[in-house]
């Protein structure tokens, strides 16, 4: 096996272990794997960002100040923001590599075992759908690859309309945007939202509204990096 | 567009569809009148893949994608994705239409000044060779022999024969400082610098230079092309580089090859006839090469460890002959390189030190500063081995003994020192614990250039 992000040949470490449990591959070698920050220790409950309280500050002042009430019940995230993760990130997005999304598997799976479990079987992962021209573009939904990775029905119920990325939004600009998703199809089971950043929050917010108003009883998310 | 336009901007080019800018139905049209010829991007032979851009043949370097375009899943080359995914089911296409030829340029050089003897002979070769349409000549020079200038007139005569050179560099920054020279140097004429992340992408100019990753988008496109430090790095250890510098070549298309520190196989390839090649023993200032002197340190692994330099060398350091030249400290790692600075700036804090490695963001401004004496020391990995001149620095090895020090690079490294006709000497201190035999072979092939160069 190489690694999937610095090509190196990695030797697999044996051990009776090994042998008896036929562990997973690693996807990445030592050294990669180290640059990659799993979150731990205490976190909001709301956006899992890392905070002593039990809900952080921000949570709380969009809890006093919100219209109406938030869509979202909460979101875990696995990976802390840093340079390493952002650009295995851009260069599986942007430039396409594909395979490069299995690096997240095994944590992935292994966030979702921890703090999910409570869902019922019948619960849906929907994932964050790209507009049709970035999906052109790229060929591929990198959300849609993180929910085939979880043991739940995924469905692709969302549509997207195109617009500006929101990567190259201001914080202002994503909190106050319209909301780009439609839906066609009424749905009653709960549902886990999948992306892989969460920045604002706003996506998975505009995603979560448009599934509660066709009926969907309550939204989670599961996103790979906390921005 | 006309057919001349057409041809001059994608002619000698192999690209992606998205890479040619031109809209669906004429496209279409062009494709049909075999003005474009489309080639499949990755050839399968059995259960072996190859990439037909990058000639990538390994096999943990392509993957697997589900296309959204045809529902199916594809073979993908991951080696070459940061020039825009090739995969099974897009084409890359080239242009077989017409060909163009470039304008022939009157006196394109208008570059001014003199080549030294040693320089004259040397560009008299290659003039020689692109006037007789030679296959290869390899132009063996000695740091700091001035190799830029001795390609002048030989690029002069390219140009008035109308023909495209290419020259070919393993690093950005040698394409960022070559650029500006070339223009200059050849002030009427288009030229033209590629490398990842550079303005100008199209590469239509008639010279051109580029780092060798970005001939990957070129096939059959030039009758000279000149690829500077063969024995450089990138190019020696990557095979594509070499498989994309031969495929960027016209039919017969003359090839130059400049080093310093020619490899085993090119020194063989020499001493057998096989390979023509000239030598230029004197640097342009007429002054020998600093000969690297050793010193051993017994402790040097442990402190190290301790990220600081040995005691030797802080005694070297306050004793050396010209306390007024800037230092180049060059050690084995990156981490060493950061840790090492910060010990330094806490040991002798009269003097300002940075870093520099392969990964550091504000390389380029880093180096820039250094160059205009913005600060004393310089500490680096094996990076800034060639290509980069200061004028007046001394260079200093910590651990000269580790592996990634070879012997090119050690007489790469050698070869920073006394560049500059206003300081043509410099102290050159290799530290180690033990000698090795690239260190000894280093001192060697310095004190045979020197020789053959008639410094006795």
């Amino acid at each position: 096996m190489n690694c999937l992000w610095c090509d190196t040949d990695m030797i697999p470490e044996m051990s009776w272990k090994t042998i008896f449990w036929l562990p997973k591959p690693k996807r990445l070698c030592a050294s990669c794997a180290d640059q990659l920050t799993i979150l731990q220790g205490k976190r909001c409950s709301k956006c899992s960002r890392l905070s002593d309280d039990g809900i952080c500050p921000d949570c709380r002042w969009w809890k006093l100040h919100a219209t109406q009430e938030d869509p979202l019940i909460c979101n875990y995230s696995v990976f802390a923001y840093n340079d390493a993760v952002k650009e295995i990130v851009s260069k599986w997005k942007y430039r396409g590599d594909y395979c490069l999304g299995n690096i997240f598997e095994n944590d992935y799976q292994k966030a979702f075992k921890e703090n999910f479990s409570f869902l019922s079987t019948e619960t849906m992962t929907v994932p964050i759908p790209l507009s049709a021209e970035r999906m052109f573009e790229r060929g591929f939904n990198q959300a849609k690859m993180l929910a085939d990775f979880l043991p739940l029905k995924s469905e692709e119920l969302l549509l997207r309309s195109h617009s500006e990325k929101q990567s190259k939004k201001t914080r202002r600009e994503r909190i106050t945007s319209a909301n780009p998703f439609q839906m066609a199809t009424v749905i009653s089971t709960p549902v886990l939202l999948v992306d892989d950043i969460y920045t604002t929050g706003t996506t998975l917010r505009h995603a979560a509204l448009a599934l509660k108003k066709h009926g969907c009883p309550a939204v989670y998310a599961l996103t790979l990096i906390r921005g | 567009m006309d057919l001349t336009e057409l041809s001059k901007r994608y002619g000698g080019k192999l690209l992606l569809r998205q890479e040619i800018l031109i809209d669906n139905p004429l496209f279409e049209n062009l494709l049909k009148a075999n003005y474009f010829t489309s080639r499949p991007s990755i050839q399968s032979k059995w259960l072996h893949n190859q990439c037909q851009r990058c000639g990538n043949q390994k096999k943990s370097l392509f993957g697997k994608i589900p296309c959204h375009h045809c529902g199916k899943s594809h073979i993908y080359c991951r080696k070459c994705i940061e020039m825009g995914r090739v995969m099974t089911c897009s084409a890359l296409y080239e242009w077989s239409g017409p060909e163009y030829f470039g304008p022939h340029h009157k006196n394109p050089c208008t570059w001014t000044g003199e080549l030294t003897r040693a320089q004259q002979k040397a560009a008299d070769r290659i003039v020689q060779a692109i006037l007789n349409r030679e296959q290869e000549l390899l132009t063996w020079a000695v740091c700091g022999a001035g190799k830029t200038e001795m390609l002048f007139p030989g690029i002069a005569q390219a140009l008035e024969m109308g023909q495209r050179v290419c020259i070919a560099t393993p690093r950005s920054d040698v394409v960022r400082e070559l650029l500006p020279r070339l223009r200059t140097a050849f002030s009427g004429i288009c030229v033209q610098g590629l490398y990842g992340g550079s303005l100008e992408k199209d590469g239509t100019a008639q010279l051109i230079i580029a780092t060798t990753h970005q001939l990957l988008r070129f096939k059959h496109a030039f009758d000279v092309i000149i690829i500077d430090e063969v024995d450089a790095f990138p190019y020696t250890h990557d095979p594509s580089l070499p498989f994309a510098a031969d495929r960027a070549k016209k039919e017969r298309c003359t090839t130059l090859y400049l080093t310093a520190t020619p490899r085993r196989d090119q020194q063989l390839q020499m001493t057998r006839k096989k390979l023509p090649h000239v030598f230029v023993p004197v640097r342009f200032h007429g002054y020998p090469l600093p000969v690297p002197v050793f010193h051993m340190c017994y402790s040097l692994k442990k402190d190290l460890q301790k990220s600081s330099p040995p005691k030797a060398f802080f005694k070297w350091f306050a004793n050396r002959k010209n306390q007024s030249r800037q230092l180049l400290i060059f050690v084995p790692t990156i981490k060493l390189s950061e840790s090492l600075t910060r010990k330094l700036s806490v040991d002798l804090p009269d003097f300002k030190f940075m870093a520099v490695h392969a990964s550091d963001h504000d390389r380029e401004e880093k180096v820039l500063a250094f160059r205009e004496k913005q600060f004393q020391i310089l500490v680096t990995t094996t990076i800034l081995e060639r290509g980069v001149t200061f004028p007046s620095v001394d260079v200093v090895i910590l651990d000269a003994g580790h592996t990634v020090f070879d012997e090119a690079a050690l007489v790469q490294i050698a070869g920073r020192a006394g560049r500059s006709p206003d300081d043509p000497t410099g102290e050159v201190v290799f530290f180690h614990d033990g000698k090795t035999e690239a260190m000894i072979e280093a001192v060697r092939a310095i004190t045979k250039m020197n020789k053959r160069g008639g410094f006795h």
